[in-house]
């Protein structure tokens, strides 16, 4: 149905793009908007998602107990990275609550890199637990602030025990050219999973 | 159902109604789309030119046939018009129903994510930034 859709369409006009999706994940603070912001082509947008009751039963916020949607917002950046493909950046909601929304986030993602503030390291675990369950390719992000100790990225790797395929590396969320090169290294992390899971396939 | 044919006790007003009641005014109450799933990346393009006017058109449908001269994203689409991507996934599905607007949904995950293009055609991006 997509592909005649689009058939139809590119007979009219040049081919729409494919879209990709990357999350940002972290705890509370970690620099994910900063990171959209840093490598976004464009200002980073906002959007709030309405969700409906569906996994809302982990939700323990009182007193919207008459509520039965959960509004969370997003923010998201893109990078055009030609006229056949274009990066959607999605900070996620990093709160355990809103895991539901990840379900659908990172269903057909490309991957996730998983923001850690060293401050609060812990922060970080649940986006590493969900990630590795799902098999949703994943780098951790140490993104060093300002006054922070700085952490020796094994140190961290240690500390969330995080599997030596994944990629551990030291960042600067506000730097584009930092940014730009977490980017890469999940890419290639993602494509390198990838091809070692159609080698055990076929 | 206009709001004032509601018995009194259904009625929602003011604080009652709530932030997000308000938009789904703009849906008539819909908060699915007619059709498709739309994702929120899916791509939406404008395929007409955007209407003056239009019976059951609101501004921002027309709002949103102008700024999809280029293909965007229903995640950007909200963004812009700063409305929650549910509410925008429902005027997108009206565009579609009137012929304005064709969408793009995002590759299914279990083929092209399987593409080794792909991921090389994305690192080449990058790295090119």
């Amino acid at each position: 149905m997509d592909s005649e859709r689009s058939d139809r369409a590119g007979a009219r006009r040049k081919k729409m793009p494919t879209a990709i999706k990357v999350l940002i994940a972290g705890g509370f603070g970690a620099g994910k908007t900063t990171m959209v912001g840093a490598v976004s082509e464009t200002k980073p947008l906002r959007t709030e998602e309405t969700l409906t009751d569906q996994g809302v039963g982990i939700d323990d916020l009182s007193g919207v107990e008459a509520k039965d949607t959960t509004t969370v917002a997003m923010d998201f950046g893109r990078i055009t990275i030609s006229d056949e493909y274009v990066l959607y950046l999605f900070g996620t909601p990093g709160q355990q609550r809103f895991w539901f929304v990840w379900d659908e986030l990172s269903l057909g993602a490309l991957g996730a890199v998983v923001l850690a503030d060293t401050r609060r390291l812990a922060d970080c675990f649940p986006s590493v637990d969900y990630f590795e369950r799902r098999g949703t390719p994943f780098v951790v992000a140490v993104n060093c602030f300002d006054g922070a100790r700085r952490y020796d990225p094994e140190e961290v790797r240690l500390a969330l025990k995080v599997p030596d395929t994944v990629p551990v590396m030291l960042c600067d969320a506000r730097e584009r050219a930092s940014g730009k090169q977490v980017l890469i290294t999940l890419v290639e992390h993602a494509m390198a999973m990838n091809t070692a899971k159609r080698a055990v396939a076929g | 159902m206009s709001p004032e044919e509601l018995p009194e006790d259904e009625r929602w007003v003011d604080e009652e109604a709530g932030p997000i009641v308000r938009p789904y005014v703009m849906t008539y109450g819909r908060t699915q789309p007619s059709r498709g799933k739309l994702d929120l990346i899916s791509l939406v393009v404008s395929i007409r030119r955007p209407p003056a006017a239009e019976a059951g058109l609101h501004p921002e449908h027309i709002q949103i046939i102008r700024i999809c001269r280029e293909p965007m994203s229903v995640a950007e689409i909200a963004g812009h018009l700063d409305l929650p991507a549910g509410i925008v996934r429902v005027l997108i599905g009206d565009l579609l129903d009137r012929g304005y607007v064709e969408v793009q949904e995002p590759p299914a995950p279990q083929v092209n994510l399987h593409d080794e293009r792909l991921y090389k055609a994305v690192l080449d991006g990058l790295r090119a930034l």
